[in-house]
């Protein structure tokens, strides 16, 4: 069994952003780039069926030599071996051509992308990576287990889940609950020695033609100071809800 | 050329979010004067569609289709979309409009543009405006191809009715090209789902365990909204994982979001973000959420929320 996770680098989920040269690109100053959360959840999943199954785990990641530090990081949690596919991610259709590339090359069974990164939010590059290589593919992953072919699978719909079955080969889009946050891993010394000594390849990116580009950032305006109501008048907080706000 | 709309459904019933992309659907084709077809599957009724401004109604009746299939679904929305000529194809952002919308632009070769926010700025070549860095900044993006696939962003457009003539026209259901068969569906014992819900109540470490949620469950029950947690809450096991909401959990768009006894992590107020009206009630008047909140009670929620329940019971009685 061999699994692909592809990893894209994010701002921590703690950074405050902003944005330089005219509001046309993101301010990197102060920034801590970590593994996209829901990449990780699909990269602990990947580790556990490489424990499970002898599975070989290989992370892929499109980006310039800014992303070795992340992809070095999934080596020292367990993943087997690291591809850079050397180019600026442009957009998603982008870099899942650049990625699908790759995987045309190597026979895997399971890709496993996040259901979306936290800084560009366009969970579509699950999607897009299945369509061009003709295999399905299953988003807001919570569940896979493998039982002989068949692969059975949990999906996060609106209100509930939904079971499915298939087979491999399968592209997932995962989040939280595909592994608990608990279960994640954090490399320990003897992870990050051994990662020194796995293969990083730098792959040279095709030439695609863009189909769509960012113009530029806003930021949301500044809120308003929040009204505060004495909580032994709660009345006038029902009061405001109901006749201000409008929202009761 | 025509601006096409999938539209979802559930038990028969034309899902909200579905109508609000119609009425969406209208103002994009009025801007590009020209007509706006709806597709819907497995509904048996889709007459309600004309007061939402659908020209036309593309059905497809095929026995199943109104199980989500995406591979079904994508390759008939595609087949529809080049029928019509349509130049715009619009899904919401519920979870089912997320997993097609990439898929359907593939197979069309269109560009897909999430979380659109507001009608498109230009349409030649497409601009819109997107929310990004999860509701904490905006982008403008352009297409540099001439056919786009939308997935607009929940509760940002508002629903308007405009009654229109209506054709219908029974389209047939495409064959499955995926190994993928659905097994079965679960639903949540919740009435309503946080992605449908009008009002969200969400509760935090400050209710100290899973035994007090009563007073959330209580207060959403008066309300008729969808009960919510923080990440920690999901984490220590109190409240299932489907109820976090935040960055790596679920988004809300709901009209009002109550958090009571959270504190309001930078993470929380992301996934938050796009609620409109929010409210806190906090013992700390220091937690970051009275700093994001519209309307704030800084006090026990032990004491303040059977009080507000009793209130609201009182209110929703007359």
């Amino acid at each position: 069994m061999k699994i692909l996770v592809c990893i894209s680098q994010v701002p921590d989920t703690t950074s405050k952003i902003n944005f330089i040269e005219d509001n046309k690109a993101f301010d990197n100053q102060g920034i801590t780039y970590v593994i996209n959360p829901n990449d990780e959840f699909g990269l602990t999943k990947s580790i556990r069926l490489q424990q499970q199954e002898q599975a070989e785990v290989v992370v892929a990641s499109v980006g310039d030599t800014s992303a070795d530090a992340i992809l070095r990081k999934c080596l020292a949690i367990g993943a087997d071996r690291a591809v850079r596919i050397d180019t600026q991610p442009q957009d998603g259709l982008y870099v899942a051509h650049q990625l699908a590339s790759f995987a045309a090359e190597e026979a895997f069974d399971l890709i496993i992308t996040g259901r979306e990164s936290i800084d560009y939010n366009g969970g579509m590059v699950g999607a897009m990576l299945a369509e061009l290589l003709q295999i399905p593919f299953v988003t807001n992953c919570i569940n896979l287990e493998k039982k002989g072919a068949e692969i059975h699978l949990e999906r996060e719909i609106d209100g509930g889940k939904e079971k499915l079955k298939g087979e491999f080969p399968l592209v997932i889009g995962a989040q939280k609950g595909l592994v608990e946050e608990k279960d994640l891993i954090i490399p320990n010394m003897r992870g990050i020695m051994q990662a020194r000594q796995k293969p990083l390849t730098i792959r040279a990116a095709e030439e695609l033609e863009v189909s769509s580009s960012t113009l530029n950032y806003e930021k949301p305006p500044a809120k308003g100071p929040v009204k505060l109501v004495d909580p032994e008048n709660l009345d006038e907080l029902i009061d405001l809800l109901q006749n201000e706000a409008n929202a009761l | 050329m025509s601006v096409l709309v999938y539209i979802e459904s559930q038990d028969q019933q034309i899902k909200k979010s579905s109508l609000e992309v119609a009425a969406y659907g209208r103002a994009v084709a009025d801007a590009m004067n020209t007509s706006l077809i709806a597709v819907t599957f497995g509904l048996a009724y889709s007459e309600l569609l004309s007061h939402y401004g659908v020209d036309k109604v593309c059905n497809v009746q095929t026995e199943g289709a109104s199980y989500f299939n995406l591979s079904r679904h994508s390759a008939t929305l595609a087949r529809v979309a080049s029928e019509e000529k349509a130049a715009v194809l619009i899904v919401s952002g519920s979870a089912n409009g997320r997993y097609l919308g990439p898929a359907v632009a593939m197979k069309f070769e269109a560009t897909y543009f999430s979380n659109v926010i507001g009608l498109p700025l230009s349409f030649a070549p497409l601009k819109v405006k997107r929310s990004c860095f999860t509701n904490k900044a905006f982008n403008y993006s352009t297409s540099h191809k001439e056919k786009v696939v939308l997935s607009l962003a929940a509760n940002t457009y508002g629903i308007f009715e405009k009654k229109v003539n209506m054709d219908q026209r029974t389209v047939q259901y495409a064959s499955s090209t995926s190994t993928l068969e659905v097994v079965s569906e679960e639903k949540s014992t919740q009435q309503v789902s946080i992605a449908d819900a009008e009002i969200v109540v969400s509760g935090g470490r400050g209710l100290k365990g899973p035994e007090n949620w009563h007073l959330i469950e209580d207060l959403a029950a008066v309300l008729g909204a969808a009960t919510a947690c923080s990440k920690p809450v999901s984490d220590m096991g109190w409240r299932p994982h489907s109820e976090h909401v935040g960055q790596t959990g679920k988004p809300v768009a709901s009209n009002l979001y109550i958090a009571i006894g959270v504190s309001g992590a930078i993470q929380h107020l992301a996934g938050i973000n796009s609620s409109k009206i929010k409210v806190v009630i906090n013992n700390d008047p220091e937690a970051p959420f009275f700093k994001a909140a519209d309307y704030g009670v800084v006090g026990d929620a032990f004491e303040v929320v059977p009080v507000l329940i009793e209130k609201l019971k009182t209110l929703k009685g007359n």
